[in-house]
């Protein structure tokens, strides 16, 4: 970890604004990602912005009947909210889904966005890797890739988004809420958040220098019956080697995005239209064009048969 | 005391505190975080500057240059170690590679430097600041291509090869055969405290703090690495946070603290980073091993052929994954080879019941699919395979042997004849549920061990021994046997282990320690025994130790009226006078196991475990049991998801870190269930008892590769058995 300076932020605005005056300057949320990745000096910031105290805490109504969660609500009391259970049941299932109760407990809703892959040569500095040092080439093609994309990568980079609450958050149309420097505000529907690798791996979303997030909104509740299959190599406490986020209506129709297989949560809303006749013309256009490798290409296989016994169990 | 002739009768035979569930004596000073581990030593050391290791980037090659300027002025830096600095540096005996590499380099995160600080993050911050550059060599990284290239590996009582009759004919001529080649990967010990330790220099002689398995080994080779007398290195290692057989030896913490705390001229601590764990220091290697069986239609085998590949650092050993197959089954005709190839990976070396647990994991795949040709319950065709014989050696019995009766009991307590002989025939919502089991079995070595008691006049009996529980429960079956021998409560005992200044003794590996260890408290205790009589003026023979007194006739005296003159102290070791070589000491037992596959997805979940163990007298069944369903626990990893990935371009473990090498968490294991038979071997020790912590990893992979082939009909050689492998094979889902 290199040294650096801190400061408590007072209002978001001044956040951001402190954010783009401090070259190397990063928020710091829950902690549990950047801390670790301070610590390998994967992430190197000079300076943190402390975003705990701004009360972005809270989970209110929207006037449209959706939710608005405050950026630095906890992963733990986002999951247990009764409105959040009970309406958008796949985002609880998908934040329980997660990670541990100790670090759901930390966790925040923007920090969950903002984690990083957890393709492995990412986290070795011996190792080349377009994401952490631009340029320098990408150890995982060819390499160890079992855990990553097979869709939406590129020839710079083929590491996947780990989280679990981004894909029922794609699933929910949600959209996210940032304040920049000086003070102006923006929505960002959620599909456009995530920016896949192309020529730059190292440029995740399109949030700009010194953009904080403020929030995330739902739309009113889209019914149906939620799913969240994650499928992994252990029972708990592991990254999704799939997951899928299924929000099924009693007529078939419905909508479903996959974790686990791609740099942002996957989905597609003309692929979706064919939920009524199954999983497998759903999976034909969703994964069209993937580039799986030799040692992750079983994701697909997995994808389609975890989707088809969502649908499965949605008919009952 | 010479342990040659079987045990009779004997003190521990009263099993008034021997042999009863008995809670960790350290119970309370771990749970209450008070236990004190050699990291946290701020009462030895509260002055301790702290190290940080820099592994180095490259497999094998050399270093060209390495510019420490940067780091040297950054601040709180003390001192800064390479090979360049360090002096002249030995190598231990037990170690491969240099503890501290350069300018050659051995392997992948090789230790090439020390940073000492007066801070952890500014010892941390600083080795990012060391400037390397070296010249890469290439390297051979890939045990499936070294293969061809291996050479026979053994030792004097362990040879490469072993032929008994004519395998070649026999195997030919077998009316039902089996030839089948499996593969196990490179495992992690992974236990939860890395491998730490404070060094403090007090002149030339070197007090060492540290989390270590074997006392003495390790004395010997820091002293070795070191260049200096043995008899000027203090080592204690009370309290050890997992070994597996990572910490048999002296490793570069040890060494890197010792040389930092000379360059710093203060106490130096130093704990490996869990991200160089895995390179830096040692593995369970990789294996390929091919299994051919023959046997008559009735299911007895009349040929066994098991030939194991494995590879090492250069002047490195193999995995012995051949050993069981030497003494497992009957079978007339026999041929075993052990094969090493060089690789450039870092280095392999012991992991819990190393060579039986990869050896285990294929040859019980392979007695299970000769069963299902032989149309054979895969119970029952082990049992008409038993042997109460050493197999190679004939008139070399075993000294027990209760294979059969651990399969039969977990048999019928598991609910096995409920098992569908034919897979893929149980559903259970969306489960595939299938059975499966798999033998155990592990030597159960013996190693000369010593101890020192002291009775004071408060009747206080203080046993001192460089023996280490590394969490399996030493300090508990050693108070239990001091007890036992002095006739006095548990509360009365005080034990004191892990530290050089103590009698050497078995220390903790190979599962030999629990029996060893406390036979060699026996022997001492046997002494101090004949101390209090002498001082009492008892006659010894007739005298009973029992309730805190000394009875003889109708004499009864208080046990610390012996003391009253002053303490008496008695010294002895236990050594083993080859009985083991008349008989073969072994360990037996049954796992079973119930999977269910998720039929659409194919991820494997445990439904219940059960172990039936016959492994001598028990000394404690509430630690042995947790040593057991830890065992199961770790066996259940390496059937299903432990697997160190190999990157074969630049020759590392990729996977190196516990978010990434995944071991079972609470959600794996549901269920288990130990069953101890009763048994006591007296060809063993004076406690007539056996190791029990390695058994219980044997077989378990097996077995549950059984279970998920009795549930799928997909037979999987290759471990970990992850869903990949079975996906494409199961059942259209909807
Ligand atoms: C062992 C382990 C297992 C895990 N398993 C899972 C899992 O199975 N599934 C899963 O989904 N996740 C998992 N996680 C990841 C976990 O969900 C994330 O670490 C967590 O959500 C990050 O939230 P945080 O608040 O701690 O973020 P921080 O670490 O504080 O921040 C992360 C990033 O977000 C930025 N940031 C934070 N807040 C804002 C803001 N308001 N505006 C702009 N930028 C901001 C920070 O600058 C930083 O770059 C795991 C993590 C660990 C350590
Ligand atoms: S896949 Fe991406 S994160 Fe992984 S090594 Fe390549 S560039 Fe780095």
């Amino acid at each position: 970890m290199k040294p650096f300076t801190y400061e408590r932020a007072a209002s978001p605005t001044e956040a951001a604004t402190a954010a783009a005056r401090q070259p190397g300057a990063r928020f710091i949320a829950g902690g549990t990602n950047l801390l670790d990745l301070m610590k390998l000096q994967i992430e190197t910031p000079a300076h943190l912005i402390d975003v705990n105290g701004l009360g972005l805490d809270r989970i209110e109504e929207t006037q449209e009947g959706g939710l608005r969660i405050g950026a630095l609500v906890r992963n733990t009391d986002l999951a247990a909210d009764a409105r959040v259970r009970r309406d958008h049941a796949v985002l609880s299932r998908a934040l329980l889904a997660g990670a541990s109760g100790q670090l759901r407990n930390r966790a925040t809703t923007a920090g969950n966005l903002l984690q990083r892959t957890r393709c492995p040569y990412f986290y070795d500095t011996n190792m080349a890797c377009n994401k952490r040092r631009s340029g320098s080439g990408c150890s995982a093609l060819g390499g160890y890739s079992r855990q990553l994309a097979v869709v939406g990568g590129s020839d710079a980079c083929i590491a996947t988004h780990p989280s679990d609450m981004a894909v029922a958050m794609r699933v929910l149309d949600a959209t996210v809420e940032t304040v920049k420097p000086q003070g102006a505000t923006r929505t960002i529907p959620i599909a456009d958040f995530h920016r896949l690798p192309g020529d730059t791996p190292e440029i995740e979303t399109v949030l700009e220098p010194g953009e904080l997030i403020t929030a995330v909104t739902l739309p009113k509740p889209a019914g149906g019956a939620h799913h969240y299959r994650k499928v992994r190599d252990r029972a708990s406490y592991a990254f999704a080697l799939v997951s899928v986020a299924a929000i099924v209506q009693p007529d078939g129709s419905g909508r479903v995005a996959l974790g686990g297989v791609a740099p942002k949560p996957w989905r597609s809303e003309e692929a979706e239209a064919d939920m009524p006749r199954g999983a497998r013309p759903v999976m034909a256009k969703l994964l069209a064009g993937a580039k799986p490798t030799e040692e992750n290409k079983f994701k697909l296989p997995l994808a389609e048969r975890a989707l088809a016994a969502v649908l499965a169990e949605a008919k009952g | 005391m010479k342990f040659d002739t079987p045990a009779t009768t004997n003190p521990i035979d009263r099993l008034k505190i021997v042999g009863r569930p008995t809670d960790r004596i350290d119970g309370p000073l771990k749970t209450t975080g008070t236990a004190p581990y050699a990291y946290e030593r701020h009462d030895v050391a509260p002055d301790a500057a702290y190290g940080h290791v820099l592994g180095s980037a490259i497999a094998k090659g050399r270093i060209a240059s390495m510019d420490l300027t940067a780091a040297r002025a950054a601040p709180g830096v003390l001192a800064i170690v390479t090979a360049e600095n360090a002096g002249k540096l030995g190598k231990g005996e037990y170690n491969t590679a240099t503890l501290l590499g350069g300018p050659e380099i051995e392997h992948y995160h090789q230790a090439v430097a020390l940073v000492v600080a007066e801070t952890f993050e500014q010892a941390r911050d600083a080795v990012e600041m060391i400037e390397v550059e070296y010249g890469r060599a290439e390297g051979a990284y890939d045990l499936a291509a070294a293969r061809d290239a291996a050479k026979p590996s053994g030792k004097d009582d362990e040879p490469a090869d072993s032929r008994v009759g004519d395998f070649d004919s026999a195997f030919a001529a077998a009316a039902v055969r089996l030839d089948a080649t499996y593969t196990t990967p490179d495992q992690s010990h992974a236990m939860m405290e890395p491998h730490a330790s404070i060094a403090a220099w007090q002149g030339d002689r070197l007090s060492l703090w540290t989390s270590n398995q074997m006392v003495a080994w390790s004395v010997g080779d820091m002293a070795k690495t070191l260049g200096i007398a043995k008899e000027k290195v203090h080592l204690m290692s009370p309290y050890v946070g997992g070994g597996f057989g990572g910490k048999l030896w002296v490793r570069a913490d040890a060494v890197l603290a010792a040389l930092g705390a000379r360059a710093a001229k203060r106490p130096v601590k130093v704990a490996l980073q869990r991200p160089l764990m895995i390179n830096n220091t040692t593995h369970r290697p990789a294996t390929i091993q091919r299994i051919r069986l023959g046997a008559d239609r009735d299911g007895r085998l009349t040929a066994i052929g098991h030939d194991s590949w494995s590879g090492d650092l250069p002047g490195g050993k193999p995995e012995t994954a051949i050993l069981q197959t030497r003494l497992l089954y009957a079978g007339a005709n026999r041929l075993t080879r052990q094969r090493l190839a060089e690789l450039d990976l870092p280095e392999g070396n012991s992991m819990r019941a190393p060579g039986e647990t990869p050896g285990m994991m294929a040859l019980e795949i392979a007695m299970d699919e000769m069963a299902e040709k032989l149309g054979l319950d895969p119970v029952e065709f082990r049992i008409r395979n038993d042997t109460q014989v050493d197999p190679e050696q004939p008139k070399r019995p075993f000294s027990q042997r209760q294979l059969t009766e651990c399969l039969r009991t977990g048999a019928a307590r598991f609910g096995w004849a409920r098992r569908k002989p034919q897979p893929r025939q149980v559903r259970d919502g969306r489960w595939l549920v299938g059975l499966g089991m798999a033998a155990a079995y592990r030597g159960s070595p013996v190693v000369k061990s010593g101890a020192r008691v002291r009775l004071d006049a408060k009747g206080i009996v203080t046993v001192e021994t460089d023996m280490t529980d590394i969490g399996t429960g030493s300090y508990t079956i050693i108070a239990q046997t001091a007890a036992e021998m002095m006739g006095v409560p548990l509360d009365k005992v005080v034990v004191r282990l892990g530290d050089s200044a103590f009698p050497v003794s078995s220390g903790s590996g190979g599962q030999f320690g629990g029996n060893s260890s406390t036979a060699g408290v026996y022997a001492a205790c046997v002494k101090l025994r004949e101390a209090v009589t002498a001082r009492l003026g008892l006659n010894a023979a007739a005298a009973e130790f029992i309730d805190g007194q000394v009875r003889s006739g109708d004499r009864a005296i208080a046990l610390a009226d012996a003391a009253r003159a002053g303490e008496l102290v008695a010294e002895d070791e236990i050594e083993f006078g080859g009985l083991d070589k008349k008989a073969q000491l072994s360990t037996f037992g049954g796992h079973f196991v119930e999977v269910a596959v998720d039929a659409a997805t194919a991820e494997v979940r445990i439904r219940r475990m059960l172990a039936v163990c016959a492994s001598g007298r028990i000394l404690n069944p509430k630690s042995a049991r947790s040593q057991v369903i830890g065992a199961m626990t770790m066996g259940a990893g390496a059937a299903l998801m432990e697997d160190l990935v190999v990157d074969k371009r630049h020759g590392f473990f990729v996977n190196h870190d516990l978010a990434s090498y995944e071991v079972p968490v609470h959600a794996d294991i549901p269920h288990q269930e130990v069953i101890f038979l009763d048994e006591t071997d007296p060809m063993s020790s004076p406690m007539k008892a056996k190791g029990v912590g390695e058994l219980g990893i044997c077989g378990v992979a097996a077995a549950v590769a059984n279970a998920i082939y009795n549930a799928t009909g997909v037979r999987v050689r290759d471990y970990p058995i992850t869903l990949d492998k079975l996906l494409e094979k199961m059942p259209d889902v909807g």
